[in-house]
């Protein structure tokens, strides 16, 4: 690509020697990285850039309203197109804002470039305007972090950034640029090759590992694959269905693998884990032969440890190694890509000799499914969510808050599709929706874009319906409104004695639909269960606005099954009627 | 059960917090630490002494290695290795226990580098043991300051055919 693209409107025939300033490299970089959207706000140390930005029209800028917002929006992007999604805010409180963006990214291995602006360097540690050590403040939130310091750097240090954020395991790594270094003027020289010695992410598996995994596979009497994120953001769905289909192998995912393996496939067991089906946490406590892909035997999986899964060699392949027996002793570890790795495990598997475990699995489907009250009059939130899943599909993107509405997303929705559902699951952040579903429609404009949301989640980060407003983002609001902080009340209705203590939200609640309407927004509320698929029908003719459904749904119904948190798997709470 | 790491690792920019920061992070405990260039210009050498059960230490391990400046990372604990730290340690003095002050200093092999009519400064060095008996011998002089390196470790290479 050629600098025509530079801001310097004088017409020099000498390109090469050009000098650029540390803003118009930095845009310059961008664009030679193919970075299309980049999600931001303005302030002081930073309007060097926005001046660039201003005259680089095919780079396209979304004006959050709030920093967090654009971490989050970012991140939305990232997981659902597979791009890193950029983020550029300033100094002191910009930088801060993007805190909790950032380390949601990092939980769940979204790759995220954060550019912040800093004050001048001489100014550095004098406690000056705005100044804050984002560098020393997002240090363990971040897989890398750059204070620039010398212009000449700036091109090829923001191409590394890029590298080590979409490769290995993927992270957020953040650029501080001190607002002297923007403006300073170098030559731009195209960045060399990128050469990190202390940093070689291992993508092939060890064949050896790999062939007595795949023995153990092939001589196991009950197999089961339990799949993370990992396979998502590996992009190894393909990969992971070739495996499953030819072993016979049932599947279960976490919350971050949902998608990965669809869910209308007999062999599918859906998700595990404190809100997973039943049948899936009896098959990984009763299987002989657990194969972890990507996964990591987070806290929310496993239950109580000492308990977990006992019967069971492991198999574990990740891409990061300090991830392999973190948590649980592993037989079988496999360091490397998922995406490389599975195929070559599928040619040496074979049908797993399981019919006898397929058999009882198909009963457990059978004797304890997931399921709510359908007669209930009242709406409940399991049946929006389903309607959604039908009425489009279930070939919608989903970006979810936390709490209830996040576990009824996971278990009603029934994901076929790789990088559908959105959702903070490391972190657990509340407020993740709305902004996720922005990045995930502006990264995927031909998809329906849907986000289920509380009406505790959706108000922190309310300010982001501005955005989706201003640019037109039809994203698709489903609240599921129970004037509660729906979750937490669940634990002090079962664990604390009904004493709802501060999670009582209804009588502070705004009218969603004039909040709707004050924002430019389409309302709707949805008080009768019978009215719940024409809003939905309705909501998606809608193609030039966001719209938001206030679902008054049953206020105290609960996430079930459930295993209390610190008990067995096996100690599962089945509920319903 | 302590162990001794050595990590070599580019030094650059936020490459020394983010290490530490993995220890006070993840709630590992650092006994001691020491930095020092090492055998190139650009490379730091980091020992580091910590406490901590075999998961533990295993974990220790792959979070440095994690880390993007890092290039290696060696658990000396199992491998034979020599070890060293340095020490400078500020006594009360006198004329009249100057003398046993000395000797005390010259059955560690340690010097005096620096006297004054109150006090003597001792250079002692040698593995973490020996540096904490000869510190537990000064004790009774009266400690004023002690200035302590931390364990430096290198694998041992030549290992004897007996």
């Amino acid at each position: 690509m050629t600098q025509k693209n530079s801001s310097q409107s004088k017409p020099t025939k000498k390109a090469e020697t050009k000098k650029m300033s540390g803003a118009e490299i930095l845009i310059q970089t961008l664009v030679d990285l193919k970075v299309d959207t980049i999600f931001g706000y303005p302030g002081g140390v930073v309007l060097g850039i926005y001046d660039v930005l201003y005259k680089t029209p095919k780079l396209k800028h979304i004006l959050v309203r709030h920093e967090q917002g654009a971490a989050h929006e970012a991140d939305g992007y990232a997981r659902a197109t597979g791009k890193p999604g950029v983020v550029l805010v300033t100094s002191g409180p910009g930088a801060t804002n993007t805190v909790t963006g950032i380390a949601t990214a990092y939980m769940d291995s979204i790759p995220m470039v954060v550019f912040t602006g800093q004050v001048t360097s001489s100014m550095i540690g004098n406690d000056a305007f705005q100044e804050a050590d984002i560098v020393g403040i997002t240090r363990p939130i971040t897989k890398q972090s750059y204070l620039m310091r010398d212009v000449s750097q700036l091109s090829q240090v923001i191409n590394e950034a890029f590298h080590i954020a979409t490769t290995g395991r993927p992270g957020p790594v953040l650029i501080d640029l001190p607002k002297d270094v923007l403006s300073e003027q170098t030559e731009y020289k195209k960045p060399e090759k990128i050469h990190i010695r202390g940093y070689n992410p291992t993508y092939k598996g060890h064949s050896q590992q790999i062939s007595k995994a795949a023995q153990m596979i092939n001589n196991a009497k009950r197999p089961l694959l339990y799949v993370g994120g990992g396979v998502n953001t590996g992009n190894a769905a393909e990969e992971l269905r070739a495996l499953a289909k030819k072993g016979n192998l049932p599947v279960t995912t976490t919350l971050l693998g949902l998608g990965a393996f669809p869910e209308d496939d007999p062999l599918s067991l859906g998700m595990l884990g404190m809100h997973g089906t039943w049948y899936a946490n009896m098959a990984i406590m009763d299987c002989d032969v657990l194969v972890a892909i990507g996964a990591r035997f987070d806290d929310r999986i496993t239950g109580r440890m000492d308990t977990f899964s006992l019967n069971s060699k492991k198999i574990h392949i990740d891409i990061d190694p300090s991830c392999i027996s973190k948590n649980v002793p592993v037989d079988i570890p496999i360091v490397g890509h998922v995406k490389e790795i599975l195929p070559e495990l599928t040619k040496s598997v074979k049908v797993a000799n399981s019919k006898e475990w397929l058999e009882s699995i198909t009963k457990w489907k059978k004797d304890h499914p997931l399921r709510y009250d359908q007669t209930d009059k009242e709406i409940l939130p399991q049946f929006v969510i389903e309607t959604i899943a039908r009425v489009t599909n279930h070939d919608a993107i989903v970006c979810t808050d936390v709490g209830q509405n996040q576990m009824w997303s996971a278990q009603f929705f029934k994901f076929k599709h790789a990088r559908s559902l959105l959702s903070s699951g490391g972190l657990g952040t509340m407020g993740y929706g709305l902004p996720a579903a922005i990045g995930a429609k502006i990264g995927c404009p031909d998809k329906t874009v849907f986000c289920i949301t509380g009406d505790g989640g959706f108000q922190m980060n309310i300010q982001e319906l501005t955005t989706a407003v201003k640019y037109q983002i039809p994203v698709k609001i489903a609240i599921l409104n129970n004037g509660y902080l729906g979750m937490v009340r669940q634990w002090q209705e079962l664990f604390f004695g009904k004493r709802y203590s501060q999670t009582i939200l209804q009588e502070g609640n705004p009218d969603f639909i004039k909040l709707a309407a004050g924002y430019g927004a389409v309302g709707m509320r949805i008080e009768k269960k019978g009215d719940v698929e024409s809003a939905i029908r309705e909501s998606l003719k809608i193609n030039d606005n966001p719209v938001l459904m206030d679902f008054i749904v049953k206020r105290e119904e609960m996430v079930m099954p459930m295993v209390p948190a610190g008990a067995s798997l096996t100690e599962m709470i089945e509920g319903g009627e | 059960m302590k162990h001794t790491i050595s990590v070599l690792f580019e030094n650059k920019f936020n490459a020394i917090p983010r290490i530490v920061g993995l220890f006070s992070g993840r709630g590992y405990s650092i006994e001691s630490i020491s930095f020092g260039q090492g055998e190139e210009p650009g490379l730091t050498r980091a020992t580091i002494t910590t406490e901590g059960d075999e998961q533990i230490i295993e974990q220790i391990a792959k979070h440095l290695h994690k880390l993007v400046d890092v290039l290696k990372v060696v658990d000396l604990t199992f491998e034979p290795f020599v070890e060293r730290e340095l020490a400078l340690v500020k006594v009360n003095s006198t004329p009249s226990n100057r003398a046993e002050i000395m000797q005390v200093t010259d059955i560690f092999r340690a010097k005096i580098i620096d006297i004054s009519p109150k006090t003597l400064t001792i250079e002692v060095t040698g593995k973490s043991d020996k540096v904490n008996a000869a510190i537990g011998m000064l004790m009774q002089f009266g400690i004023r300051e002690i200035a302590r390196t931390g364990s430096v470790a290198l694998k041992r290479e030549y290992q004897g055919n007996m």
